[in-house]
């Protein structure tokens, strides 16, 4: 069976893309859980333990608090609170820390630091799996056990107001809500005013228990201009105030006689240098606890806040509110709150939550008795029943303290002990579909032929169908598959897969297997004798040499987890060394034929050699000269991008020049540098499109200028000083239509040269005016600062398309290399890196009232890798219109694609799994991991795309 | 065939490893706090100093250069004045591809430029000891197959070791070990330095196993 080329390597892109969401399915676990699907209930607490008693209470012991006011400032940072500045930024919660009765400590969050993950992290009490990250735009009710549920049905009146997620977490949970959207970036006055509006009637009334606000401002300012700008201390101010307003009307509702109030401030999570978040860095990582109670001791001056897990701020609510710990917590109580209670009572909260915890260590971890926590607990649990046996006997002696103080240390270990074995644990893979994934992937990996640039693919599947080592293949995978699942205690995701659909994909992927070793035994059969002859022919140029080293130097570097968080680094760095070598093969060429005219001093000064000669050969002495001054424009391009956007982690917190344009001072000269590159823009890709899409264009580019001005990024000439910033859906819109319109008529030329007439010229030209509309989408999506990039994108890739890659004559092989490494240079330049946290959600909304989750996603996954599918796009409008040259170049640049991207993914999925245990596996190797397959999916589609222009190259020409 | 050139060749190689040497251990008696990493800019020209002039003097004393036609002084005065702005710009080109490669542009100039003076004094310098003042034949040298003696070759090979060396000493920059070594811009000097020392190892050694291969055009 013969298959062309392109159509074989996207066939495989997408067996990959397969192969990729079955590992990755494996990857991400599923967090502990407790196997009884149930939820904790009062009735099943462990009763007080006794030695020898006969009656042991089993009494709920006695709630701490009355009311508790959560007060959740989204992003607050551990020093805005504790640091250096925190005295200027929130001065009354610093002196309540340094003199109230106060217990503060420094919360630490778990990668991802996200506001779903955290949310439910606050909660449950568990630490959710990385997958939630991806969950976390449309968050469905969580279902888990919970303290929003136990206090509901302990009958505790809760009141919310804030981030709508938790609306959403918790349906019919709360007595009175008001949600508000955290779509809206730019706006971060208007989200907190909606919270803090209810605010006094509620702190008037008494019919409420718990009341939980959560406040975005901080956020968004964090996202728009980072931690160092100017609104930043107003909103903490802001924030500060409303702590006094809290505080001040639950002293004066505080009644003599019964229990006290509890006041919490804390954070979701932190805010890295930049402003974003979703890693591990320290800054994201740490947020600052506050509790203040009257119950608590006053302090007497600033102390060293203690390090807390984020997770434990659940059972320490739940046994001071009195209701059950959620089942799949593994936090622990923090002592210090307890430490004004009893002792006896003391020791009977320590008791619950490591029975809690003890329970969830039997559930989840099979040989749990080898964790040293659980027999600690053991032995604390027993000394507790002969503590409580001499206590009802009435002896209250220094030794029953000292005991007492005792269980409690012993109690305390044990806990720690119990809650890192559980963290750890969260770390569990479904190891069998990880290997199944990755057995796929890496299989692929034999595509032969890659760089032969045949046009067809011979595909022997009749023979390999009816061999021997397909059935015996089948077989073999049948019975390791019967065997894994019938044995397996733990669930596999692939056994769960009905049966038919596993034995398709066993006979599936053993027939590939058959077919591609038969189809490379053959060619290093067939290739032998003529290896000989043609082996001193093959010799790789240094630019070669560069590419295939530059691409395995890459993929080796993965395997760091530092190269993984400077991947933009690497790219800058081969892209550098790309643009010297070319600038070398172009020098080489146009100072080697004139080395016979030996003048010394004539490359130093071009304009000697120039003035001299014939007129007609100007022509060709200033496209020299272009050719000559293309690779240093780029590097210089390349330079001043790299300024642009300060990505990776090391080096993220310099100020770079995208700061610079987006502080209000300058907005000026961002409106100018918009305005510029847009025309721009219009200039460098007008030139090959039809009249009717040009002018498509230019209204399109306009809109996309209004659009930002109505946004407020940038200046409109004439327009009003004191007019207020809308969304600017109306301009969105306008731009859409025109993107639409110039889609619309690429396709139609693309058809028309398909069907009709056969033409290559208007079927290059209906490639070029699709491109020309996906710019201008991306133009639209990208922000106002980042447009220089898109500029630098396309004159670039003019640039070189003119001058190097036509007059050097370089092949489809190097060509695809240079674009993909162009490509993935640009997907950093535009500020991109390999954190959850640089994706920018906020494209998701352009143009549209509300979040719709379909567009939404489009739009961001096309702003996200607007870089390499840009240079993509280009490459086929590239190739396709250099048919005349070399007739497969088409298909077998695709297959250069395809190989490159999944080289680099099927590495990458392989060292995963072998570091799978490693520190950084979830903060680093898993967001890199996601990005990785996101690049392989849309790979498949350029490649699919790319198939369907080969096939009608192939039928035009027939 | 060439045994006496290639027996010069590895004795005057020798003889600037060794000044490298002494260039790295007489200061650190001499200067009170002098280490490779802590005072690295010092290092780094008193290296760069004495590669210069042990180039200069090997080369004078070996006369390698091609012989000059006339031998007025006003021609070697020229020769000399152009040999310098050679010096500079080559310094200049380093700093532009250093920046070009991401060195921040103001903050740390001097570091960037002494590494810039650096790989001139160790590869420009060379060519301009060898070759002189005199582009066309720079270009022929590094052109393929353009090496006429076996001077010209072993240039190749030292300034090829060098400019690799320093750039695969950039290579650690990003890991975060927080070593002293990878602070700006000691890894791409001290990677430099042994490319350096590498290539003048390599450039006999290669020359004498490819002896017979080896052919050159007539000058």
């Amino acid at each position: 069976m013969k298959v062309r080329s392109s159509v074989f390597a996207s066939f495989i892109l997408i067996f990959e893309v397969i192969g990729v969401a079955l590992f990755l399915r494996g990857f991400f676990p599923v967090p502990v859980k407790s196997s009884f699907s149930s939820k904790s209930k009062l009735s099943d607490q462990p009763a007080e333990p006794l030695t020898g008693g006969s009656h042991n209470s089993s009494r709920p012991p006695q709630p701490l608090f009355k009311r508790v006011v959560l007060m959740l400032v989204d992003a607050l940072r551990e020093d805005f609170v504790f640091g250096p500045n925190g005295r200027k930024y929130m001065p009354y919660t610093r002196h309540l820390v340094e003199r109230g009765s106060t217990h503060s400590f420094v919360a630490k969050a778990r990668a991802p630091t996200v506001t779903m993950p955290r949310i439910k992290a606050l909660t449950t009490g568990s630490i959710p799996g990385f997958i939630d990250v991806v969950m976390n735009l449309n968050s469905p009710a969580l279902l888990e056990d919970n303290l929003i549920w136990q206090a509901k049905t302990a009958g505790k009146r809760i009141v919310f107001y804030g981030d709508d997620t938790w609306v959403r977490l918790f349906p019919k949970h709360f007595m009175e809500y008001d949600g508000t959207t955290s779509f809206f970036v730019s706006d971060y006055t208007e989200v907190d005013n909606n919270v803090t509006r209810h605010l006094d009637s509620t702190l008037k009334r008494d019919d409420w228990d718990i009341l939980i606000l959560h406040y975005l401002g901080l956020d968004h300012i964090g996202h728009v201009s980072g931690p160092y700008s100017s609104p930043i201390q107003p909103k903490l101010l802001e924030m500060d105030d409303i702590l006094k307003k809290i505080h001040g009307s639950l002293i004066s509702k505080e009644a003599e006689g019964s229990l006290p109030y509890l006041l919490v401030l804390c954070g979701d999570h932190g805010m890295s240098e930049t402003g974003s978040h979703g890693g591990s860095s320290e800054p994201e990582v740490n947020t600052p606890l506050v509790l203040l109670s009257p119950a608590f001791r006053r302090k007497v001056g600033m102390e060293q806040p203690g390090v807390v897990e984020q997770v434990d701020l659940t059972p320490t609510l739940a046994l001071g509110l009195g209701l059950p710990i959620s089942q799949n917590s593994v936090g622990r109580v923090i002592p210090g709150v307890l430490e004004e209670s009893p002792l006896r009572d003391q020791l009977r909260f320590l008791h619950l939550n490591g029975h809690q915890l003890s329970c969830l260590l039997r559930d989840s971890i099979p040989e749990h008795e080898k964790v040293s926590g659980f027999e600690q607990f053991r032995v604390a649990e027993k000394s507790h029943g002969s503590w409580v046996k001499l206590y009802l006997e009435g002896n209250t002696s220094e030794v029953l303290t000292n005991m007492g103080k005792k269980v409690l240390k012993q109690y305390l270990e044990a806990l720690a002990a119990m809650s890192s074995a559980l963290s750890k644990q969260l770390g569990k893979y479904d190891m069998y579909s990880m290997i199944a994934g990755m057995l796929l992937v890496v299989l692929l990996l034999a595509m032969p032929e890659a760089l032969s640039g045949a046009a067809e693919v011979d595909l022997p599947v009749l023979p390999a169908l009816l061999s021997l080592p397909f059935y015996l293949l089948c077989l073999l995978l049948a019975s390791v598959h019967v065997l894994v699942c019938t044995s397996a205690e733990s669930s596999c995701y692939f056994c769960s897969l009905s049966w038919g659909l596993v034995f398709a994909a066993v006979a599936f992927s053993s027939a590939m297997f058959c077919i591609l070793v038969s189809m490379a035994t053959s060619r290093l059969l067939f290739t032998n004798p003529a290896d000989l002859s043609s082996g001193s022919e093959w010799a790789l140029s240094e630019l070669d040499v560069l590419l295939l080293a530059g691409t395995a130097g890459h993929t080796f570097s993965l395997a760091a987890s530092s190269f993984v968080e400077e991947e933009h680094q690497t790219w800058y760095f081969l892209l550098n060394t790309l643009c010297l070598a070319v600038f070398q093969d172009v020098c080489r060429k146009y100072f080697r034929e004139r080395s016979t005219s030996g003048d010394e001093e004539e490359h130093l000064l071009p304009s000697k050699d120039c003035h001299p000669s014939v007129h007609p050969q100007a022509e060709v002495c200033s496209e020299r000269w272009l050719a000559l001054a293309t690779p240093p424009l780029t590097l210089a391009c390349c330079r001043l991008l790299r300024s642009l956007n300060q990505t990776g982690v090391q080096w993220a917190h310099l100020p770079d020049m995208g700061h610079w344009l987006n502080s209000s001072e300058h907005k000026m000269v961002l409106s100018l540098l918009a305005a510029l590159s847009l025309t721009l823009i219009y200039f460098l890709i007008q030139r090959r499109c039809s009249w009717v899409s040009k002018i498509a264009l230019a209204l399109g580019l306009l809109g996309v200028y209004s659009y930002r001005a109505a946004v407020g990024n940038v200046l409109f000439p004439w327009q009003h000083a004191g007019r207020n910033v809308s969304k600017g859906t109306v301009e969105a819109r306008f731009v859409y239509v025109f993107v639409l319109g110039i889609l619309f008529t690429g396709t139609k030329d693309l058809l028309r040269s398909q069907i009709i007439t056969a033409d290559a010229r208007l079927k290059s030209r209906g490639l070029w005016e699709i491109y020309s509309g996906l710019v201008l989408l991306v133009s639209l999506l990208f922000r106002a600062h980042n447009l220089p990039v898109l500029c630098c994108c396309l004159l670039i890739q003019t640039l070189m398309a003119q001058f190097i890659w036509k007059k050097l004559h370089y092949d489809a092989a190097q060509t695809t290399i240079m674009h993909y490494w162009f490509g993935q240079a640009f997907f950093y330049f535009q500020g991109n890196s390999n954190n959850i946290g640089t994706v920018d959600i906020s494209v998701g909304f352009v143009g549209l009232e509300s979040y719709v989750e379909a567009p939404a996603i489009f739009l961001t996954a096309l702003s996200t890798y607007a870089g390499p599918l840009l240079w993509a796009c280009h490459l086929i409008c590239y190739l396709s219109s250099e048919t005349d040259r070399s007739p497969v170049a088409v298909g077998h640049g695709c297959y250069c694609l395809a190989l490159l991207r999944s080289v680099p993914a099927a590495a990458y999925i392989v060292l995963v799994t072998v570091l799978r245990y490693h520190l950084f596996i979830w903060s680093v190797f898993s967001p890199k991991l996601l990005y990785e397959s996101m690049h392989t999916l849309l790979t498949a589609g350029v490649c699919l795309f790319f198939s369907t222009m080969e096939q009608s190259h192939s039928s035009s020409k027939s | 065939m060439w045994d006496h050139e290639i027996k010069a060749m590895a004795s005057s190689h020798a003889l600037i490893a060794s000044s490298l040497f002494l260039a790295t251990v007489v200061p650190a008696v001499l200067v009170q706090g002098f280490s490779v990493y802590g005072t690295h800019l010092l290092w780094l020209y008193s290296v760069s100093g004495t590669v210069s002039l042990v180039n200069i003097s090997v080369f004078w004393l070996l006369g390698v250069s091609p012989p000059t036609k006339k031998h007025s002084l006003g021609y070697k005065l020229s020769r000399l004045f152009r040999s310098c702005i050679y010096f500079l710009l080559s310094c200049l080109f380093y700093h532009t591809v250093v920046v070009l490669y991401g060195a921040p542009l103001i903050e740390s100039a001097l570091e960037t430029f002494s590494l810039a003076v650096l790989l001139t004094s160790l590869t420009t310098l060379r060519c301009l000891c060898v070759l002189g003042p005199n582009v066309q034949a720079w270009i022929r040298v590094f052109s393929r197959h353009g090496a006429m003696s076996v001077w010209d070759t072993s240039l190749q090979i030292t300034v090829a070791c060098t400019v690799v060396g320093a750039w695969v000493g950039a290579f650690p920059i990003p890991l975060d070990w927080d070593r002293p070594w990878q602070v700006w811009p000691v890894s791409c000097s001290l990677g430099s330095v042994i490319g350096f020392l590498t290539g003048l190892v390599a450039a006999p050694a290669w020359i004498h196993y490819h002896r017979k291969q080896l052919t050159y055009k007539c000058k």
